[in-house]
């Protein structure tokens, strides 16, 4: 009797946790990294806690995965064991090493409809560049950014050099930082010039010196590196005499993730670094900083950088399509506002610059306005078939270049031959 | 009979241990072996047998060559100064003296830390301006270093952290062996009149063999085995200059994605180990034990 009376209440307690749980409760997993420094993980998860509270059938676990390069190896490792996340915010550039995975699907296939396409073509063209490939869309932007120059007013007027103007061209920009150079009584730099960061990932900031030559680095469909074209040796000649012709720049591989410490510290008065480090910059230099479009050569240009989102292969239809609300509600633009006031990342679209927390945040810190109005001139960042391993020829012979291992011209000809060589399989 | 059921009873009582050692080991390796023969599956496009294509890629790639270089440089200047390190440091804290608790402690700290952790701390060290090497040097005016950031010194610098990191460690064997070292031999010794040094070269150094062995060769495995520290201070560069064997491997096998590549590398590793401590073995063993 008693056992029996356990046995049925056991059961409709079972029944009423069933039944306590939405209907169709779709679970997601969101796998996120966080490049820069600040609350970037605590307002990704603050905007899907309140995406969760407006809708209460959709479940997300928001996994912050490290670096960008921590989060693709995790992504990548989960997706060939069978567990790919739903949603995944990698580099935009890792969109050609996923295709050939076989590994991500296109928006374009459940962003349906007018409203859909509407959607997708809101973005800047030049973000969209390395999310689109024969006609479909495999990434939506979101965490995007792009190189500025920040500088030093301080210096600058210290250095009898007007505090608004920064230099507009290549030529200016040595000029000046020689005039920003300074040296002590026993003949040691206290002040540099200029720094343009090289550890790590050096090819992103060097992209922007080659489209300002007038140069490219890829064909854009992943198949074609230009490494050893006139323009690119011009200005990877141009990088390593800032610091050996010039003597503006530090000498060696200059740290990334040093660099606004570097600025703060005021050992070099002009930086190159993201518009992902401009919140940290405006919290934390103790000076009056301006920010401005690179200077140019032939012609302006930066390269975009940063995250896409991507939607993974091997969930159902069902919960594809609630990734997908959920990418088109966290990138709509009062969301976007919030994402880009907390980090400095560029807004991808064109309408969350109209929202007024933008208009207001931008009315009190305009440097803010620099990345959006130079994406003009931006280009894809670079991007091919294995684009870490061919990413990599390029920093390696960039890294040879700087610390003269190797002339410029030997350095970049070996790159292209080993780019060559890997991606002959793809053309 | 008695002695076929003394068998049965040994591999029934090795088999847990067994059991693992061939599932996380020995069966990993082979896999490695076989998936070393076979090309990397990319997307649409199946693995297939290739046979020795690797290895014949791998003989003709100069990045393989670097690193294997920086390897044995790495080995050949990490594994002796830390060793010698560590027996001075384990001499010096074996005899008596105020505050010896607290010198242990501070010689054995770096261990504790986990390898990430000591190249952080290094990272700070090593900054270029306001780094605490570039603040000390400020002080006596010399000018800025960047240790990291130029090819003839990133490995110098990787190297001195492993030091900095393992002597520590293996003075815990040092010492342990002092320790064990009767005390009459020496005082044997000294009423004979012998020196501190011919009691050190005669009686100290011969009796700590067995440990030099034990010591030398987790030296020999760690300059092979531990890299945490590359992905912190250097990555690797600048143009691989200090890249070492395992952090190559990582990089072709999750950075790539180039998995055949990567287990056709851990092969040479592997082989390379085995003839190392295989070596060890055979040439020290017969020698280092005092009789």
């Amino acid at each position: 009797m008693l056992a029996n009376f356990l046995k049925g209440s056991a059961a409709a307690a079972a029944l009423s946790l069933i039944a306590a749980l939405p209907a169709s409760a779709v679970d997601l997993q969101f796998y996120f990294p966080v490049a820069v420094g600040g609350g970037a993980a605590k307002t990704i998860e603050g905007l899907t806690e309140t995406y969760m509270k407006d809708h209460p059938d959709v479940k997300i676990d928001p996994i912050y995965a490290g670096s960008y390069q921590d989060t693709i190896t995790k992504v990548i490792t989960a997706a060939r064991g069978g567990n790919a996340p739903q949603i995944a915010v990698a580099l935009s550039t890792d969109m050609f090493t996923l295709l050939d995975d076989d590994l991500i699907l296109p928006f374009d296939d459940y962003a349906k409809g007018e409203e859909g396409k509407k959607w997708i073509e809101g973005f800047y063209p030049a973000f969209m560049e390395n999310s689109q490939f024969d006609g479909k869309t495999y990434g939506i932007p979101f965490q995007r950014s792009t190189p500025v120059l920040y500088w030093n007013k301080d210096a600058f007027k210290e250095a009898g050099l007007d505090p608004e103007t920064p230099p507009a061209t290549w030529d200016e920009m040595v000029e000046m930082g020689k005039k920003l150079t300074k040296t002590d009584a026993s003949g040691n730099t206290t002040q540099w010039g200029v720094r343009i960061p090289s550890s790590g990932f050096p090819y992103w900031l060097f992209q922007g010196l080659v489209i300002e030559a007038g140069g490219k680095l890829t064909n854009g469909e992943g198949t074609e590196t230009y490494f050893d074209s006139p323009e690119v040796i011009e200005a990877a000649q141009y990088l390593v005499d800032l610091s050996t012709k010039d003597k503006v720049m530090e000498p060696g591989i200059l740290d990334w993730g040093a660099t606004p410490k570097d600025f703060f510290e005021r050992r070099s008065a002009m930086v190159w670094t993201t518009t992902g480090n401009l919140t940290n910059m405006h919290d934390n230099a103790p000076f009056p900083f301006g920010v401005a479009m690179l200077p140019e050569k032939a012609q302006r240009g930066a390269p975009t950088g940063g995250g896409n989102f991507y939607l993974f292969k091997g969930s159902s239809d069902e919960q594809l399509e609630a990734a997908v609300k959920f990418i088109e509600w966290i990138t709509a633009p009062e969301q976007s506002a919030i994402w880009t006031k907390a980090t400095g990342y560029v807004a991808p679209r064109p309408a969350t610059w109209d929202t007024e927390t933008m208009k207001d945040y931008a009315k009190g810190f305009p440097q803010v306005l620099v990345a959006r109005d130079q994406l003009q001139y931006a280009k894809a960042e670079l991007s091919t078939h294995e684009n870490q391993r061919v990413t990599q020829f390029l920093n390696d012979a960039l890294a040879a270049a700087i610390t003269g291992q190797k002339p410029v011209e030997e350095a970049l000809k070996e790159a292209q031959a080993k780019a060559d060589q890997v991606l002959a399989a793809y053309r | 009979m008695k002695i076929k059921r003394d068998w049965i009873w040994g591999w029934t009582l090795i088999a847990p241990a067994l059991a693992l050692i061939f599932l996380f080991t020995h069966i990993p390796a082979l896999m490695t072996l076989w998936g070393s023969l076979f090309s990397t599956p990319r997307g649409r496009k199946p693995s297939h047998f290739v046979g020795l294509a690797n290895y014949e890629r791998l003989i003709q790639d100069p990045t393989f060559w670097k690193v294997l270089g920086n390897n044995a440089i790495y080995a050949l200047g990490t594994i002796p100064v830390s060793m010698a390190l560590a027996l001075a440091m384990a001499l010096l804290v074996n005899r008596p003296f105020k505050g010896r608790a607290l010198a242990r402690m501070a010689y054995f700290t770096p261990t504790v830390l986990p390898l990430i952790a000591v190249a952080n701390i290094w990272l700070f060290f090593y900054t270029p301006g306001f780094g605490l090497i570039d603040q000390v040097l400020g002080l006596f005016g010399a000018g800025q270093s960047n240790f990291l950031g130029n090819a003839g010194t990133a490995l110098p610098a990787i190297m001195v952290v492993a030091i900095w990191k393992e002597a520590g460690f293996f003075m815990i064997f040092y010492l342990a062996a002092l320790q064990a070292i009767p005390p009459q031999l020496a005082e044997a010794a000294k009423i004979e009149g012998a020196g501190a040094w011919t009691i050190f070269r005669r009686i100290t150094l011969p009796l700590l063999m067995p440990t030099t062995l034990f010591v030398s060769i987790n030296a020999v495995i760690n300059a092979f085995r531990l890299v945490d520290h590359i992905f912190i201070l250097t990555g690797g560069g600048p143009d691989n200059a200090s890249s070492l064997l395992l952090y190559y491997i990582y990089e072709t096998s999750f950075r790539f994605w180039d998995t055949a590549y990567g287990a056709t590398l851990s092969v040479v590793l592997l082989a390379l180990m085995c003839l190392l401590a295989i070596g060890q073995f055979f040439l020290f063993d017969r020698k280092v034990h005092y009789k």
